[in-house]
């Protein structure tokens, strides 16, 4: 089995309001493999981007307070570190690019100086050196004319060209993990492709692990090797992408994949009708007792609101062939699925 | 039902932006953001747009609703030419083509009541008596599935998708036969998306409704529209009825814009992950539509580009029934 390059285990983050505390983080645990590529997906407000900000050290504190679990990068606890340490850590294992590149790209220095930046932080090279080097990044992240590029500001890039330029600051260092937020979400699709293909050939020559953050499932299908569902703040769905958008346990899963209109290549000429998901995501602070979806699952059974679902392994069905240890990877959060929810019903009754 | 305002007909629509002449006398910056666009929209028909921002689609859909003024072309709405109406005319003509707009949190007034927001049409047009238009505005809240005792609500307290409803109750207020959407689903999550596509296809049905519908999202294109129109650079390049285009893309560019769009389905083939086929892929951005190419526009990205393409433009023409494609290599 191979060793987790970094372990999440039960992390709670919890928010000060004014009616009182609310958990925005419930219990989340996953693991990322050294060079594996792990998607994140969720509509909005389900934790995907506070999941995110938890593992760098960037939950607003306070309002925010990390209130349980451990988050374990090469079996060193992030949360029991301070800040100076955590800024060796930010940008020189982890680093994270953003949605926007134009709002994370500072206007009034040149891309060059930006990416040196990030280099001159974290290693003792001199200036010049750390401009070389910066070219070297510009190349390798596809920029055309490197060494001219260097020289331009954020406003003068394209969109796609921008999120090149964060990619480079992100990688600069080498780090072991990259935390990529809905890189491609503000860029087009064909630039979003040939961001996704950057990533792909980075992952594997640098041998770097990303997480993937994202709503679309379709982006996940293409870039990921595992993924974890969320949904209202816990993680409903985990394991391998084959298994897990092929054959989708939670009911929340099935939704997201089926209201998405597919695009395909052979449309019929009749028009069929989406599948919904009724209602909406609900407010954290109004959460029920139970699975968080069950007001809005077709499937749920009676007591799916009183008894909240733990994530739990599920015999796989299909039959796919499977790395080593995946087998047992197979996570649900469902009462349709495993024995807890029939336990706890006994203890309910 | 039957739509009585007829087909939409758009001719050699142009808009440009800026001046000929620039501050000093020199030579200005004008941007061709539309340039020669034309295509009809059967009355209860949808025609889909797509392209990639800056292709000039929004701008093509502000134009046929004269929220920008035109360079040149004309846009007919059953009998009437809409792109001549000027003043009063065009006021009241308006009643017969309304707007979606993609952002339902900054076109809904936040000081309105959502009530007083879907009558204000009706106000303006100077429709029915009071007692008529407060039952037509229910009579719409149910229509787009909310609730006739929401109409004191304001606009923060509706969900995106409630709110994007809001703006549908809005738009059908005058009982418009032409329903122009731009990006009408791109802001709200998936899930949503999929409520508010399928009241569009409730609403076409019921009242006939003619859509032209501006994304960037194929997947929901190919779901909503009978006929889809490719744009690039300010022109139309390929425009197809929904089966031809997505099973017999022609056009480099639509092929290349159909290969990038990351889907479920098509990335697995029996649980592995599906290689890309090589040479799919476009480099770079589109070019600036300040000094557009002269030959073909896609001509710098395009990975079949022969010397002509740079050379000359392709003409827009017919390669099969309801097919028609600009592109030498075809």
């Amino acid at each position: 089995m191979m060793n987790a390059l970094l372990e999440v285990r039960d992390l709670i983050v919890e928010f000060k309001t004014r009616d009182g505390i609310v958990r925005v983080l419930d219990q989340i645990s996953f693991d990322v493999n050294a060079g594996e590529i792990l998607g994140i997906v969720g509509e909005s407000g389900c934790g995907k981007s506070m999941t995110a900000l938890s593992l760098m050290g960037l939950v607003p504190t306070p309002p925010g307070n990390i209130a349980g679990g451990r988050i374990a990068m090469q079996d060193q606890n992030l949360l029991d570190l301070d800040q100076e340490q955590l800024r060796h850590i930010r940008g020189s294992e982890i680093s994270m690019i953003f949605q926007e590149p134009m709002s994370s790209l500072n206007p009034v220095f040149t891309v060059g100086e930006q990416i040196a930046e990030a280099l001159r932080l974290h290693e003792k090279i001199s200036s010049k050196e750390a401009m070389d080097r910066a070219i070297d990044m510009l190349q390798a992240v596809d920029i055309p004319e490197p060494e001219s590029r260097s020289k331009a500001y954020p406003h003068q890039l394209s969109g796609g060209m921008r999120q090149r330029v964060m990619i480079a600051i992100g990688l600069a260092c080498r780090p072991k993990l990259l935390i990529a937020d809905e890189p491609t979400t503000a860029l087009d699709a064909t630039v979003q492709a040939q961001i996704f293909d950057l990533l792909k050939n980075l992952q594997k020559d640098m041998d770097t692990a990303i997480i993937l953050i994202t709503h679309d499932m379709g982006a996940i299908a293409e870039l990921a090797d595992r993924v974890a569902v969320m949904y209202a703040g816990r993680i409903v769905e985990q394991g391998s992408v084959v298994n897990v958008l092929m054959e989708p346990k939670h009911p929340y899963t099935k939704g997201l994949i089926d209201c998405v209109p597919h695009l395909e290549t052979n449309p019929s000429t009749e028009r069929k009708r989406l599948t919904e998901i009724p209602g909406v995501v609900p407010a954290l602070d109004k959460l029920n007792q139970g699975c968080a979806f069950a007001p809005r699952c077709a499937q749920a059974l009676s007591h799916c609101n009183d008894i909240k679902p733990q994530l739990d392994s599920v015999d796989n069905a299909v039959n796919i062939e499977l790395d080593h240890a995946d087998k047992n990877q197979e996570l649900v959060a469902c009462h349709l699925y495993g024995t807890t929810g029939n336990e706890s019903q006994g203890v309910a009754g | 039902m039957i739509n009585a305002d007829g087909d939409l007909k758009v001719e050699n629509l142009k808009v440009h932006f800026g001046k000929k002449t620039g501050l000093f006398g020199g030579p200005g910056q004008v941007v061709h953001a539309v340039d020669g666009v034309s295509f009809d929209v059967p009355a209860g028909s949808t025609l889909g747009i797509v392209g990639e921002s800056g292709s000039g689609k929004s701008t093509t859909a502000l134009a046929i609703m004269r929220l920008v003024e035109l360079t040149q072309g004309k846009v007919t709405l059953g009998e009437t030419i809409i792109s001549d109406l000027e003043g009063d005319a065009l006021r009241s003509e308006r009643r017969r083509f309304q707007m979606i707009f993609q952002d339902p949190y900054s076109s809904l007034n936040p000081r309105e009541r959502a009530g007083d927001i879907v009558k204000e049409p009706l106000h303006l047009m100077k429709i029915g008596t009071k007692a008529e238009r407060d039952d037509r505005v229910s009579e719409l809240f149910t229509q787009v599935g909310l609730r006739p005792e929401q109409q004191a609500l304001f606009p923060h307290q509706f969900s995106g998708g409630q709110r994007q409803r809001l703006g549908f109750a809005k738009a059908l207020a005058t009982t418009p036969g032409l329903i122009v959407c731009d990006e009408p689903v791109s802001a709200l999550d998936v899930a949503i998306q999929a409520q508010i596509l399928n009241l569009m296809s409730d609403l076409q049905d019921q009242m006939g409704l003619t859509y032209l519908f501006i994304s960037h999202d194929l997947g929901v294109v190919q779901h909503v529209c009978d006929e889809i129109a490719v744009m690039y650079l300010g022109q139309i390049v390929e425009q197809a009825d929904r089966l031809s285009l997505f099973s017999r893309p022609r056009h480099p560019y639509t092929k290349a814009l159909l290969a990038a769009v990351p889907t479920v389905h098509g990335s697995f083939v029996n649980g592995k992950r599906r290689l890309r086929e090589p040479g799919m892929r476009i480099k770079g951005d589109p070019p600036s539509p300040i000094n557009p190419p002269a030959g073909c526009r896609f001509a710098g990205r395009c990975p079949k580009a022969e010397d002509q393409c740079h050379e000359t433009a392709p003409a827009f023409r017919h390669i099969d029934t309801g097919h028609k494609v600009a592109c030498h290599l075809v």
